[in-house]
């Protein structure tokens, strides 16, 4: 800082400074360049510098913290008194039926929610790839429920799954069915919170796929061709395979959201039990019950952990058969 | 390019040049170089049949079962929303009977003005107005500062830094919630806007898809060219880099907009009804703040319109980004 305000002060005398005209502006201009190597050296930092001291704020710290606060009991109503119990939050939560619960309703809801919306979107965005008139407007309009937020979506979706004048039970009844009572089955509640992810998330990934197949080269089809290989045969030979790391990337993405479900079943029957019977319970319900409705932030904390860790398996395995992907080609 | 254009049209003649239709005008430039013409007249003649028989994927227009599919997921992704209006312009008497409405009916205005005042969604809408934009706009500039110096500065343990962005993309927001709301709660931030934006104010998504943007669009001898002058780097960024960069600063912009706005767990658990976000305001609404279903979807309507109305105008832009961001992602 002190050298740019000299080397100001000398660029502006300088004109003045008739007397000695050689020596101050080779001076000015080797302190320039000083300052043009310094400056490339040192700016690069401080174009990443925000990132990164944001994260360590509000990202790396808490997850620390929150390591830390789950080996101590701490209670919401006087969050600055932690008091140290060791394992006791993790080893309380492998005893904890509604963990399990919870744990088992994750896996199933994330199943039926990813499984049948990457399938969908796989197949829209094969049809999405033709010449299509108003090929925009059917982009635009696939993707318009991904702008929908979690609550207001749910918020709908429950009403169509009234059990009395819902919309969806009328329709059932209309062909001959009997209501489902949606919010008090397992399954069927399970299936209506998964309806309600896979109408947000179906055409976001079906645009991602398609941005990949826009990619394979138009070789590999032409040579498809040649080789007299139908329309389908192309789609699985060419298409599926040429799209294999988009579509683990889309996995993984999916997966991420499935562990961390909360808006969803916490809006659908508007409690954080997760319905009478924790049917539709997630994780991520489950650890703001813990925290914000029995008060235990030191347990809400260890479930939080435990989310982080089962990522962390998910994340291994992806790397595992990103890495089995590279090595076959 | 014009030709190719005309002949865009009809591209199932035996033209010598309809292999060139090749250049789907959404692939655009990225679509690679043109094949060494020494194969030209091997691969025409054979492709000219197979052209005919129509069997390389991509090139081919839509047939009537694809726009009728296509037709299906696009009314199955506006129906909830449109339905939405429908409820939201009914009684509640109205709506627990059978069959439920399907067109709209007289008290919309009614149930918008009790769901603006009564459940607070005017205050909600601005207060998200504020938090999306203020989030929005940091992300942004932010995320092009650290993307460009990502794609285009030299520095020492850049790949190491980069994949430290990309693996932060991995920690789920569960795992800050105990620790921020602490962090909350000791400096009295409850109810109060900034404990919404400050955690959100960069995001590691946004510098990989800067980044990813800038390698290919910012012609490294045009920073070169701007440093010879003797421009130093924050010149540099802001009359070389920042125009360059200005189309995809855009579209991260809605993208973050969008997840912003629609940003639920860490908002419902720091703020209450009092100083409400839209999502917050309709987490109330779900959970029995007013039981009035046609108000609720009021809220709903209320809470979602502006980012439908913003995927109308920008919903070209918005769908070239999330496929932008996912080639690369």
């Amino acid at each position: 800082m002190t050298s740019s305000t000299t080397d100001a002060a000398t660029a502006r005398r300088a004109p003045s400074s008739a007397p000695a005209p050689g020596a101050h502006p080779e001076r000015a201009g080797r302190r320039a360049r000083r300052r043009h190597r310094w400056d490339a050296k040192w700016s690069p930092y401080a174009f990443i510098a925000p990132f990164f001291l944001f994260f360590a704020a509000f990202g790396l710290f808490p997850l620390l913290y929150t390591g830390w606060a789950s080996l101590h009991k701490v209670s919401l109503h006087d969050p600055g008194h932690m008091e140290w119990v060791g394992l006791e939050n993790f080893s309380r939560l492998l005893e904890d039926d509604f963990f399990w619960n919870a744990l088992r309703n994750t896996f199933t809801i994330g199943v039926l929610s990813t499984v049948p919306q990457l399938v969908m979107a796989l197949g829209l965005a094969h049809l999405l790839h033709y010449r299509l008139r108003g090929s925009t407007f059917f982009r635009v309009a696939l993707l318009t429920p991904y702008a929908t937020s979690v609550a207001a979506a749910t918020l709908v979706f429950a009403m169509l799954f009234g059990r009395d004048y819902g919309m969806i039970n009328w329709g059932l009844e209309l062909v001959g069915f009997d209501h489902v009572d949606w919010e008090n089955g397992t399954w069927t509640s399970q299936l209506a919170v998964s309806a309600i992810v896979i109408w947000r998330w179906t055409g976001y990934n079906a645009l991602i796929y398609l941005a990949a197949m826009q990619a394979v080269p138009d070789d590999l089809y032409e040579s498809a061709a040649l080789d007299g290989a139908s329309r389908r045969q192309q789609f699985w030979h060419v298409t599926v395979p040429a799209l294999r790391p988009t579509i683990l990337f889309t996995v993984v993405v999916s997966t991420i959201g499935a562990t961390q479900l909360f808006g969803e079943p916490l809006l659908f029957g508007g409690s954080q039990t997760g319905g009478g019977s924790h049917q539709y319970q997630t994780l991520g319900l489950y650890l703001y019950e813990q925290g914000w409705f029995n008060f235990q932030l030191g347990r809400a904390s260890a479930i939080a952990w435990a989310m982080f860790l089962i990522l962390i398996v998910i994340g291994l395995v992806n790397w595992l058969i990103s890495r089995r992907l590279h090595t076959r080609r | 390019m014009l030709p190719t254009t005309a002949r865009r049209r009809t591209p199932h003649t035996h033209d010598p040049a309809d292999r060139h239709d090749r250049d789907d005008p959404r692939a655009g430039a990225a679509s690679g170089p043109g094949r060494p013409s020494g194969r030209l007249p091997a691969g025409r003649r054979r492709s000219r049949r197979e052209r005919r028989a129509g069997s390389a994927g991509r090139h081919l227009h839509a047939g009537r079962i694809t726009y009728a599919v296509l037709t299906v997921f696009t009314l199955g992704s506006l129906f909830p929303l449109v339905w939405t209006a429908v409820a939201a312009s009914r009684t509640n008497q109205r709506l627990a009977e059978t069959p439920p409405p399907f067109w709209f009916g007289g008290n919309l205005f009614a149930n918008l003005r009790t769901a603006w005042v009564d459940a607070n969604m005017g205050k909600a809408l601005l207060n998200t107005v504020f938090v999306a934009g203020t989030i929005a706009l940091s992300t942004v500039l932010f995320a092009t500062l650290a993307g460009y110096a990502f794609a285009k500065l030299r520095f020492r343990a850049k790949n190491a830094l980069l994949l430290t962005v990309i693996g932060t993309m991995m920690v789920p927001p569960q795992l800050s919630v105990v620790p921020l709301f602490m962090a909350v709660a000791e400096l009295e931030w409850t109810n109060q806007l900034q404990a919404v934006v400050l955690p959100m104010l960069v995001s590691a998504f946004g510098v990989f898809f800067m980044r990813q943007y800038l390698v290919n669009a910012l012609p490294t001898e045009l920073i070169e060219a701007a440093r010879v002058d003797g421009a130093h780097s924050l010149r540099v960024v802001w009359h070389v880099v920042f125009p360059v960069a200005r189309p995809a600063m855009a579209v991260l912009g809605m993208l973050t907009f969008v997840l912003a706005w629609n940003e639920f767990f860490w908002p419902i658990i720091a703020l209450t009804q009092d100083n409400p976000t839209v999502q917050v305001a309709l987490t109330g609404l779900g959970r029995g703040y007013i039981p009035d279903e046609s108000v609720i979807m009021a809220g709903a309507l209320l809470g979602t319109l502006p980012l439908l109305l913003a995927f109308t105008l920008f919903g070209k832009q918005i769908v070239g980004g999330v496929m932008q961001g996912a080639v690369k992602g």
